[in-house]
């Protein structure tokens, strides 16, 4: 194993010459001064914006500030030894390990999308909190201290050492990547979104901008560099995160505490939901947008004819209007009007079905969100059909919370992170690190996201159109798909009906909505780039390592030079982030879902396989790969065969069947047991594995084992 | 090689924990979830469930790993399983 000895000190800050302790004292004193500076920074900035500093400037000062910092610590921390690159040297204290896993953990949807989930659906946003930090018991209980002692490069490498042979490795390479590359096309989409937001530039543009800063990083310095880049994207993102909901908290309640407080708002948002139901100016508006949908309805029932009619009565008002010498800007009107009649009787059946969709929710009550406080849809003790509703909701929300726990456990990006401590020790310390760090912001989306409702509830409906605040208009102008507002019922007041909001913009418009200086908003959208970025990171790196390590070195060519898998590692980096960010500009149909699908896929192909071969010996290469297959297989027709996105790539006209009303996104749900269930009964049908593989187990499952003379750990 | 009675031991007594830990990591998650709608008494505020949704459940899963992590790091020095560390 040459060239994969510790490099020891080379010179660099992170390189990390001396004992581990020194090492540690070290960091402290670098990111304490990190942190210091940009706080420091956010409180020049704020006064620079009162002395004048358009809001356009101080969105490029954050935008290039934070990438050249990432980009300055990638090459701080640049590497071409292997063991560096991998896993950074294996020498990463447990807290500063929790808090890279933190952030390469929160993406983009944890950190924008998770709060206005929970301000969407209420309750039902808790499966995203409880799923997201739950299955990190999984982690700490299974996989984590095992992974450790075993001590190689990747996942894959687990599987091919304990499933002895080149087939569980090459399907644990397929799945990583088909995970990882799901995953970083919705990271580098986020990217895009705030980019865009933040400077102004075109999306595609945003997409390679953000790119920039994500492959500087990750091709200088690998492991090591995404490492402390992500330390520091930690500190940014949480910070930006705690900030405006303190300070909304502090507005509302007086108490600078949210997580304490905000179950005596979450009381007060539920009697104005009642409130609200009841309302004769939302009824009025309501019963506007059932009219719409009925007459939407009417036409649906005869398409051509219904166009036909639409068509000519566009074209009669043009001719009127110009016969009567109208104005020019009532004729343009008119003119476009006439232009958005759709073009065949297709499009219109397309067309009207989405806005009768659209129309048939607005009529509901609260804006079609259900009540805040309210466990499942439907009623337990009443008719038939709402015993069927609660008992489907209750059923997806559980099978939801399983599919997000066991896939957190099975992500490798996320196991590879435990590969990089001193010790098992230090692994297991780590993942308590990692989940108190996630905690922290998942503690406190729920009050973010009932606050913000009080703020709408309380000070928005009832305001007359023309006082509302300012920043409506602004979001309005950003993406009107986001927010939009407009007088229904032409009362000139402001009803909670006549508002659709997107939740991708609760937390980014969360400090206008408090009312703080737009640098805060500046700096909320520099945590969610944060936030998305580090993701990215991790998941490029390993997406490129699966590529690199598993199948070039380990089932290629098993005689390359260490360097020159670190290269191709590096090129294939460039090549992974080119196509993903190719992907992603095309703005692939639903985001949120690509999220969830890759949880489930991981849940389906990874957690069986890793956690049966640690903890049953019994399990074998013939059992693994048919689990994992099976696993995997299964998950993924589920979801072809039910996604609407995916039944239109892939062509599927039968009709939707679901299984026990589980919806696509719960699809791990039946991969998870399936897989079990192949791994065990196809190990006990086949022989038991080699004594070799049996004293592999007993070496991970101790830290230190007398007499053991085995050694896995490369470094 | 052959494990001795004392590595037994150490690994019957890491199922054990476990074991329990992660019964209550199921209740906390499935059981409080599956009886969401029963368990909706005020809490400083919240629904109870809802309430174990956002905030207990999370304390819960923090306490568990930390408990883990120190049971088992003690359960190493007792039986000697511990690594040796540089610091």
């Amino acid at each position: 194993m040459a060239g994969m000895t510790p490099s020891g000190g080379d010179g660099s800050v992170f390189g990390g010459g001396g004992s581990n302790a020194e090492f540690k004292k070290g960091l402290n004193k670098i990111y304490t001064y990190y942190t210091g500076g940009f706080l420091l920074f956010v409180l020049a900035l704020g006064i620079a914006e009162q002395m004048g500093l358009s809001r356009a400037a101080i969105g490029y000062v954050f935008l290039g500030a934070t990438v050249l910092l990432y980009a300055g610590i990638g090459i701080m921390s640049r590497t071409n030894d292997a063991a560096e690159y991998y896993v950074a040297g294996r020498r990463v204290p447990a807290v500063y390990n929790g808090m890279a896993t933190g952030s390469d953990w929160m993406s983009a949807a944890s950190f924008i999308g998770m709060a206005g989930t929970l301000y969407l659906t209420g309750y039902g946003g808790l499966a995203f909190i409880m799923g997201w930090t739950g299955g990190y018991c999984l982690v700490a209980l299974f996989l984590a201290p095992y992974l450790r002692k075993f001590g190689q490069f990747t996942i894959p490498d687990f599987l091919g050492a304990r499933y002895d042979g080149n087939l569980p490795r090459f399907i644990g390479i397929l799945a990583t990547i088909l995970v990882g590359f799901v995953y970083v096309v919705a990271q580098i989409y986020g990217v895009g979104l705030i980019t865009t937001r933040l400077a102004g530039v075109p999306f595609e543009i945003g997409i390679f901008l953000g790119l920039g800063g994500i492959l500087v990083c990750s091709f200088l310095g690998g492991m090591r560099a995404v490492t402390w880049t992500q330390v520091a994207q930690y500190i940014i993102l949480i910070i930006a995160y705690m900030i405006p909901v303190v300070w909304l908290s502090v507005k509302q309640t007086g108490n600078p505490i949210p997580q304490l407080v905000y179950g005596y708002q979450l009381e007060k948002v539920t009697a104005k939901e009642a409130e609200l139901i009841k309302d004769p100016k939302e009824l009025e508006v309501r019963a506007i947008f059932k009219a719409r949908a009925d007459a939407l309805g009417e036409k649906l029932k005869d398409v051509p004819a219904a166009l036909a009619a639409d068509k000519a009565a566009a074209e009669q008002k043009v001719a009127d209007l110009k016969a009567a010498n109208a104005p020019a800007p009532e004729i343009a009107a008119a003119e476009k009007a006439l232009a958005a009649v759709p073009k065949d009787a297709d499009a219109a059946k397309k067309l009207w079905t989405t806005q009768r969709t659209g129309a048939t929710n607005r009529s509901n009550q609260l804006a079609n969100m259900p009540r805040h406080a309210q466990q499942f849809a439907g009623n337990p003790d009443g008719d038939e059909k709402a015993r069927t509703a609660f008992d489907t909701s209750r059923r997806n929300f559980l099978a939801l919370v399983f599919c997000l726990m066991v896939g957190t456990a099975a992500l490798p990006h996320i196991l590879m992170r435990f590969y990089t401590t001193p010790s098992v020790k230090q692994a297991r310390e780590s993942v308590t690190w990692s989940l108190f760090f996630i905690f922290l912001l998942y503690f406190t989306a729920p009050a973010l996201a009932v606050l913000v409702k009080y703020e709408v509830f309380s000070v928005l409906v009832g305001t007359p159109f023309d006082k509302l605040p300012a920043w409506i208009a602004a979001w309005t102008k950003v993406d009107p798909t986001l927010l939009s507002v407009v007088d229904i019922n032409k009362d000139g007041i402001f009803q909670l009906a006549e508002m659709t909001i997107g939740g991708d913009i609760i937390v980014l418009a969360t400090p206008e909505i408090g009312g703080l200086p737009y640098v805060i908003s500046g700096m909320v959208a520099a945590g969610g780039l944060a936030a998305a970025l580090s993701t990215a990171d991790g998941l490029l790196l390993t997406i490129a390592n699966a590529l690199s390590h598993d199948l070039y070195y380990k089932m290629i060519d098993p005689n390359a030079p260490a360097s020159r898998r670190v290269a191709i590692s590096k090129a294939l980096l460039v090549v992974v982030a080119l196509a993903a960010a190719y992907v992603a500009a095309q703005k692939p149909a639903d985001i949120l879902f690509l999220v969830g699908a890759a949880f489930s896929f991981a849940a389906a192909s990874f957690f069986p396989a890793l956690t049966l071969g640690i903890f049953w010996k019994r399990a074998n290469k013939a059992g693994a790969c048919v689990g994992m297959v099976l696993g995997l297989g299964i998950t993924m027709y589920y979801m072809i065969m039910t996604q609407p996105w995916l039944r239109g790539v892939f062509d599927i006209t039968s009709p939707v069947q679901l299984w026990y009303g589980i919806a696509p996104i719960g699809a791990g749900v039946f991969g998870v047991p399936l897989g079990f269930a192949a791994i065990i009964l196809v190990s006990l049908v086949t022989p038991a594995p080699r004594k070799d593989i049996q004293d592999l187990i007993d070496h991970v499952r101790y830290p230190t084992l007398r007499g053991d003379t085995m050694n896995t750990q490369t470094n | 090689m052959q494990l001795t009675e004392s590595h037994k031991q150490y690994w019957s007594k890491n199922l054990r924990i476990t074991a329990i830990l992660l019964a209550i990591w199921f209740i906390v998650t499935f059981v409080v979830g599956f009886y969401a709608r029963d368990l909706s008494f005020t809490f400083f505020g919240w629904p109870f469930s809802f309430w174990v949704g956002a905030q207990g459940s999370l304390v819960t899963y923090v306490l568990i790993i930390a408990y883990y992590a120190h049971y088992m790091n003690n359960l190493d020095k007792e039986y000697d399983c511990a690594e040796v560390e540089e610091d």
